[in-house]
């Protein structure tokens, strides 16, 4: 229990970060730092377009498989760290 | 009997022929002539009945009996009752339900495996110039600020009207402007204008508006309301406030001051709606004036305009500023002659005064004004914090969107001055024009960015991001440089300004791109040079 929140925590603590979720495989946020719209909102679209970019690798080479996504924006960066059960959604402010 | 004799006898005496036709009947008997009449008796004959005789009456008994009518006694009661209610409720998004917790080992087994890469890419990012620079150009580019329409009424233009303010409705497609004289400041009592363009309508005809409603008196400000796309509020220079319904031109006036101890005794300079404390779909016009009352209007019925608030700057309850001389004894009003309301505290809000100083003042204010006005509800001293003054009157505030802190100002020195509410000096000093500057308004999509009216017909449009001395952009608005009053930014089709000038015309302004997208960072390095000039 300890050991989750205090690694949320360390990657909350990173520069720059705005907020951090863990999202399951059904796109149901269960952790999150942000405000509970923003969560939802964030959540489901970005568990849609990970497995689209998943999917999208995968159709190309059978033998691959999506290990990071990273979006970059005019605001944000937004990082996704995908896994069979989880997703770990990271926002970030870019560097100066 | 001797009746029937009769004829006889007279048949004798007279004609055959009467005789023939009397006793017909009795010459068709043949010739068998009937003896004389005799009584006669005859005996009673009598028929029997034979319907009686044979039916005879036949009689027989009999009875019937009800069986008995069995009763009983029951009591039915429902003794149970359930109340149930129901109700909808707003949607309450899908909450992050808790992990049970054994999910949690395998949570924290995926973190670990991802926490080493997230944290490796966290600073690769921060530390990354990569995408410095770097822009997509999504959409097509718009190169240059070109003029998109030339609007004007030339009946106001006819009178040498100016366009003293201009506003867009909430839905961005219509424009309106009022028309009144900002020169000669004379109670003159030639009628003025307000109208109104759409420019999504096909077939827009820039010297028709589709809109006009006849003022009694020049209209010095006007504002429409932000959620009823036909509402307009509007400020006359005799201290009316009016609001009008542009989509009745027959009979467009909703709700007016009237001429009472509560109007205004100055020029209207400014109106803006308010959305009340308690309801934030219902608005109020505040309205600012020279004679240095702030309103506050509720329309009620009888298309009346009801005073809910009223606020009162008076010269020695202004917050002492070491560079305003000593105030006079006695009450001295201070004109207002601008007014912005912070994006960020719906109570806050910046005033520009004749006397050249801005004003930071609070509609939460409890101390009452030192003033002998008559007004029907009781007047506050609103003012909290005087900033250092403009070398003239104040024309016009603006407060930053982006900002908590930021406003400017401009003013009849030819400045324009950006202050920050948490000190007294400006943070900077533009010199912008060497007569009035009449209108500021911060851009509502660049943090950076705000466009300026000179007094020598300009348009001028500032990125701070690109220099904080010169303007990016300086359009012509008038070829004769008569001055232009005022401009407002167009919230819904950000690419538009409108700006109204002394020759009674609108201009609609394309912007270029540079000023409609928001480039990367750009609300950081706004508060960066907040912070920056501030230390």
């Amino acid at each position: 229990m300890a050991e989750v929140e205090e690694t949320l925590k360390r990657i909350q603590s990173h520069k720059g970060v705005i907020g951090t979720m863990v999202v399951n495989a059904e796109g149901i946020p269960i952790r999150t730092t942000l405000d509970n719209s923003t969560t939802v909102q964030y959540a489901g679209l970005l568990h849609q377009l990970t497995m689209k970019a998943r999917s999208t690798v995968r159709d190309i080479d059978p033998q691959n498989d999506l290990t990071f996504l990273r979006i970059r924006s005019k605001k944000h960066e937004i990082m996704v760290a995908p896994d069979k059960e989880y997703l770990l959604i990271v926002i970030q402010n870019p560097c100066e | 009997m001797a009746t029937r004799a009769q004829p006889r006898q007279l048949g004798r005496a007279g004609s055959a022929g009467a005789e023939t036709l009397a006793t017909g009947g009795a010459s068709a008997e043949g010739p068998g002539r009937p003896g004389p009449l005799q009584d006669e008796t005859l005996g009673v004959a009598s028929v029997p009945s034979q319907w009686r005789g044979v039916q005879g009456i036949r009689r027989e008994t009999k009875s019937c009996q009800t069986a008995s009518i069995a009763t009983a006694e029951k009591a039915a009661q429902t003794r149970k009752h359930v109340d149930a209610e129901v109700q909808t409720e707003a949607p309450v998004p899908v909450s992050a339900p808790s992990v049970s917790s054994h999910d949690d080992p395998r949570l924290a087994a995926f973190l670990r495996r991802v926490e080493a890469m997230v944290i490796r890419e966290l600073n690769k990012n921060w530390q990354s110039h990569a995408f410095d620079g770097f822009e997509v150009n999504w959409t097509e580019q718009q190169p240059t600020v070109t003029c998109l329409h030339t609007l004007g009424y030339p009946p106001a233009q006819g009178q040498g009207l100016h366009v003293t303010s201009v506003s867009w409705n909430t839905t961005g497609s219509v424009v309106a402007c009022a028309y009144g004289r900002l020169d000669d400041g004379d109670w003159s009592t030639l009628k003025s204008f307000v109208c109104a363009w759409n420019l999504d309508r096909r077939g827009l005809k820039p010297w028709q508006p589709s809109a006009v409603v006849e003022v009694p008196s020049a209209v010095m400000s006007l504002a429409f309301h932000p959620t009823q796309p036909s509402h307009v509020a509007g400020g006359l220079y005799s201290g009316e406030v009016l609001v009008w319904d542009m989509s009745h031109p027959e009979d467009p006036l909703l709700w007016r001051t009237g001429l009472t101890d509560d109007t205004h005794t100055d020029p209207v300079y400014q109106v803006v709606w308010l959305p009340e404390p308690r309801h934030g779909h219902r608005f109020q016009v505040l309205s600012v004036a020279t004679d240095g009352r702030v309103l506050l209007w509720q329309g009620v019925g009888a298309g009346r305009l009801q005073l809910t608030e009223g606020f009162a700057l008076v010269v020695q309850q202004l917050p002492r500023n070491s560079k305003l001389k000593k105030p006079p004894r006695g009450e001295t009003a201070v004109g207002a002659t601008a007014v912005a309301f912070s994006s960020f505290d719906p109570s806050l809000f910046v005033l520009g005064t004749e006397g050249g100083f801005p004003l930071q003042c609070s509609l939460a204010a409890e101390e009452a004004a030192l003033t002998r006005t008559p007004s029907s509800v009781p007047l506050r001293a609103p003012a909290q914090l005087t900033f250092s003054p403009h070398g003239g009157p104040i024309y016009s505030v603006s407060c930053s969107p982006f900002h908590r802190h930021l406003f400017l100002s401009a003013g009849t020195d030819g400045h324009i001055h950006l202050y920050s509410l948490l000190q007294a000096q400006p943070l900077a000093s533009l010199r912008l024009s060497h007569k009035y500057l009449f209108a500021v308004r911060w851009s509502p999509v660049r943090p950076s960015v705000f466009a300026a009216a000179s007094g020598e017909g300009d348009v001028q449009l500032f990125d701070l991001q690109k220099s904080s001395q010169k303007p990016t952009v300086s359009i012509k608005q008038t070829q004769d440089a008569s001055p232009v009053y005022c401009l407002e930014f167009n919230r819904q089709q950000t690419q538009l300004l409108a700006a109204g000038d002394a020759k009674g015309t609108v201009k609609v302004w394309q912007l270029s791109t540079e000023f409609t997208e928001q480039g990367p960072r750009e609300s950081e390095d706004l508060a960066r040079l907040a912070a920056e000039v501030a230390t």
